[in-house]
């Protein structure tokens, strides 16, 4: 049993739904009990979708319980098929369902439906919601595909694998990819599972290769693909700058076409000059904590530090799946990767690191927001604000000039912090202010600046000390008041005083 | 699956049609958002599933950040491979929850879907682990199980779940009032006043704290603030308290056949009861005067939802003049909402759902506005029909003559809005 309060992820089924729902004439049939049916309100309301999720529910009661569970669920499949007439049914069980002995895949088959029926397992005791997307659409690649021999293959096209329902900017993301694949000449084939029918699927091998936007997603059916069929896939992700030239070269080199057209895209990102603006000075060697799913938590870890200028002084993600990519990385930043679920680690990692800003999913957002720290949010689970009308990508040169303005944003623009610095003292510029964007609730946020009881043996500061460390400005004290203590610490100090405080800056730098 | 089945409620004209069939509805667990923001000293311990800890994270939304006094101790693999060790993870989670919050009085351990198919006594969970807290935490149990309840009869659940730890009242002791159903602070308040000056004296079950003292026996006279309570009034019956059948306080003529009942049962004076609530009946119609333009001979339809529909739908028609077409309720009590089918008159009660064909008959009828669950909203709206979501009934004040306007404005906003775009 694990005590939990948050969860990263849903459960696996909850997976399958969003791979479901991202499709044209499919329709999932889940053997569940009621009270399931919470799951439709994160298409309708978070994603704010216009229809319903194409998923039927048995919504099995106690008093079912018994050998009328089976009965039920080949009655919800019957009617399901009737009234939606899909061109493949999905069957599939969450949680509870799968402790009762129905078996939906078998019960499905015996109907004799005149649908194709592609049963699903969904372990929902040892995975989780990106496992169950993923292995959804590995079965649907796997079962509905149709092989065509490498040579047979229309050159010069590709499959675009990865955007689903509920998928962070993914409906933006793709159009900034169909952009660049258009600019190379290459042909989209079949964009799955967004969009895509079950007759789209088994065209999939018509494409000579495929383009992976979200490993979590799509690496399972891409890299059967490979390995099955010989169709290639790429590898880099195209968020950022760098990683959306490399995206450009390793797309252009698996279709055998000049990347120069694509590159010369990056005409009209902005985010180069911006970040090489003097205004943007003040972001260098900004303290940044990256968490995340894997794939944009790697992405942005390359962006702060190569794009942005910032330090990455923590990295992690919940998905245990995709970890190694997150170790890998860490490893070049010298960190060691943070892989947990359990928001708690990641918020006890948060405070001990001190960073300036954490970039991370909606629960890193409310860290912060207690935290008193500037936050962006790079990576689902995100809350409804963060699937928003106007065009935002996070890939491709689009991608990086949206990603420039949103993580900017939150942090005091550099003539703010000037001007702070200045007017420490001044009515309008008080500690107590806080930052504007912040609010008024955060006015005591700092907690940590407060002067506390020290605990037995930690040097205690002196009163001069203590002001002095107040005319600090507010969002860089945190990191001042720990770098005294563990500089007085390892000296034996028993108290800190001025000069401790200027002989540890001296020390650390800024 | 079944075909509906019908049948005429005791005593009134209202029609009573019961639908099997796929069911888009929330689980009794979803009760835990509101109960302990209610209940101050208590903490909701779901043991169940990714599923079940998913869904309280849906549901509670930004509120999962305010040092809620919830959590989901999650099932793995291991503890559905044998019973025992299941029981011993179980004492271990809640050892370290009580460790890390040492202020809790009261745990409750809610029973979920899974651990219910498992057989999972927490019951028994709930006796062995108050035995080991003794003087510091009382464990109780319920379920809220989709499988057993539908959203608000978790609530039912949790009450009955505390009505079996109440004391029991002196023999002889003097006849008091009991409301039960968790309302918002300040309905509670208003209440509150509402009695002292009647003179009637009364306990809120649940009050903000659970202090379990509230003794209950034969002088308990018990008036339900909600209709989802079968089962807590059962519990109570059982202990000797006996029922006043009213109708529920939505309203002015709600309220006050609220209030009135009590005043016969306690035999206050009709003057006294008059000049109580005279004042507040006048401030409350002349609140509903406001909307009536907006929803007068509007037609509206009722998923089911929470079981406040027919006395929601008895509000809307007598006091705002709307046309009330089908009424979707997951269950309906025919005792405990009696005083309103007889208010309501002739109209269909339909109980459960089939989703589909509900669907399907809101289509066909087209109403001007449908009450229904954040999974249809959306869907329905695209389809060119106005909706006002069910649940923020649940979570807003709407009871007593001083909210009345404010129920009324939460069915004429979403028409207003309608009207008021123009893109």
């Amino acid at each position: 049993m694990e005590l939990t309060l948050w969860t990263y992820e849903g459960p696996p089924h909850i997976g399958a739904m969003r791979i479901a729902t991202a499709m044209r004439d499919t329709h999932l049939v889940l053997h569940a009990p009621q009270g399931d049916t919470y799951a439709d309100l994160l298409f309708t309301m978070i994603e704010r979708r216009d229809a319903r999720p194409p998923v039927t529910y048995t919504t099995f009661q106690a008093r079912d319980l018994g050998s009328d569970t089976a009965e039920l669920f080949k009655n919800a499949a019957r009617q399901a098929v009737e009234r939606h007439r899909p061109a493949l049914l999905l069957v599939g069980a969450s949680c509870t369902a799968e402790l009762l002995q129905d078996d939906p895949g078998g019960l499905a088959k015996t109907l004799g439906l005149n649908v194709p029926v592609l049963p699903l397992e969904l372990p929902a005791y040892q995975k989780k919601e990106d496992w169950g997307a993923a292995e959804t659409l590995y079965r649907l690649v796997r079962g509905l595909h149709r092989p065509v021999a490498p040579e047979d293959r229309a050159p010069k096209t590709c499959n675009i694998l990865g955007p689903c329902a509920l998928g962070f900017r993914h409906r933006d993301d793709v159009a900034e990819v169909r952009a660049i694949l258009a600019q190379l000449g290459i042909a989209v084939n079949v964009v799955a599972p967004e969009g895509a029918s079950p007759a789209d699927i088994a065209r999939i091998g018509e494409a000579s290769f495929n383009v992976v936007l979200y490993p979590e997603i799509a690496d399972t059916a891409a890299d059967w693909l490979e390995r099955t069929h010989k169709q290639p896939r790429t590898r880099t992700v195209p968020i950022g700058v760098g990683a959306t030239r490399d995206f450009i070269a390793e797309v252009a080199a698996l279709a055998g076409v000049d990347p120069a057209p694509a590159l010369a895209l990056e005409s009209q990102c902005r985010m180069p000059w911006y970040s090489r603006s003097i205004d943007s000075t003040y972001l260098t060697g900004k303290r940044v904590f990256i968490f995340g799913d894997a794939t944009h938590a790697v992405a942005a870890a390359r962006v702060a530090r190569d794009e942005f200028g910032f330090e990455v002084v923590g990295l992690g993600t919940y998905s245990r799946t995709h970890a190694r990519a997150v170790r890998a990385a860490a490893k070049e930043y010298g960190l060691e990767a943070l892989v947990t679920d359990d928001y708690l680690e990641v918020e006890e990692a948060i405070r001990a690191a001190q960073p300036e800003m954490v970039l991370g999913t909606q629960m890193e957002r409310h860290v912060a927001k207690r935290l008193g720290m500037a936050c962006a949010v790079i990576s689902a689970p995100a809350h409804v604000q963060d699937y928003p009308a106007r065009r935002s990508p996070q890939m491709g040169f689009e991608g990086a000039n949206v990603l420039w303005d949103s993580w900017v944003h939150p942090l005091t623009m550099g003539l703010e912090e000037h001007l702070l610095a200045m007017f420490r003292e001044d009515s309008e510029f008080h500690d107590a202010a806080g930052p504007s964007h912040l609010g008024k609730a955060t006015v005591a946020a700092p907690a940590n600046d407060e002067p506390k009881t020290e605990p037995d043996g930690a040097p205690c500061w002196d009163a001069d000390a203590e002001a002095e460390l107040k005319k600090i400005p507010f969002f860089v004290r945190g990191k001042a008041r720990r770098n005294t203590e563990a500089f007085a610490a390892e000296r034996g100090a028993a108290s800190i005083t001025l000069d401790t405080l200027y002989e540890a800056k001296a020390h650390y730098g800024r | 699956m079944n075909a509906p089945t019908t049948c005429a409620a005791e005593g009134n004209s209202t029609e009573i049609v019961r639908d099997p069939g796929q069911r888009a509805v929330f689980c009794g667990l979803t009760g835990i958002v509101w109960l302990h923001r209610k209940i101050e000293d208590a903490f909701f311990l779901v043991v169940g599933s990714r599923t079940c800890a998913h869904l309280i994270q849906s549901a509670a939304g930004v509120m999962i950040f305010a040092e809620p006094r919830f959590a989901t101790a999650i099932l793995g693999e291991r503890d559905l491979a044998g019973m025992a060790d299941a029981n011993e993870e179980l004492d271990r989670v809640v050892a370290r929850l009580l460790e890390r919050r040492p202020e809790i009085r009261t745990l409750f351990l809610v029973g979920s879907c899974p651990s219910e198919v498992i057989k999972l006594d927490l019951a028994k969970a709930a006796q062995r682990l108050s035995r080991d807290h003794v003087g510091r935490t009382r464990v109780l149990s319920y379920s809220g199980s989709g499988i057993e309840t539908t959203f608000t009869q978790g609530e039912d659940a949790c009450l009955a779940s505390i009505v079996h730890e109440l004391p029991v009242a002196e023999v002889g002791a003097e006849p008091e009032l009991l409301v039960v159903g968790a309302l918002a602070d300040v309905v509670e308040d208003q209440f509150a006043r509402l009695f002292e000056q009647l003179g009637i004296p009364v306990q809120f079950l649940p009050s903000r704290r659970v202090v379990l003292d509230t003794p209950v026996g034969p002088n308990t006279k018990v008036l339900l603030a909600q209709p989802f309570l079968t089962d807590t009034l059962a519990a109570l019956e059982k202990r000797g308290a006996r029922h006043i059948a009213a109708p529920f306080p939505l309203g002015a003529e709600g309220t006050e056949g609220w209030l009135r009942a009590p005043a016969q049962a306690f035999g206050v004076d009709p003057a006294r009861l008059e000049d109580t609530i005279a004042l507040p009946r006048a401030r409350a119609r002349r609140a509903l005067e406001r909307y009536r333009p907006a929803l007068g001979g509007r037609r509206i339809a009722f998923f089911p939802d929470s079981q406040l529909e027919p006395a929601l739908a008895r509000f809307l028609s007598r006091e705002l003049g709307m046309r009330v077409g089908e009424i979707g309720t997951p269950y309906c009590n025919r005792r405990i909402m009696g005083p309103e089918l007889e208010l309501l008159g002739e109209s269909t009660v339909h109980e459960g759902c089939d989703v589909e064909r509900q669907l399907d008959r809101v289509r066909a009828s087209r109403p001007d506005l449908t009450v229904c669950g954040l999974g249809l909203a959306n869907p329905l709206e695209a389809e060119g029909l106005a909706t006002k979501w069910s649940i923020e009934l649940v979570f807003s004040p709407i009871q007593g003559f001083e909210q009345a306007g404010d129920l009324a404005e939460l069915f004429a906003r979403p028409l207003g809005r309608r009207e008021r775009l123009a893109v």
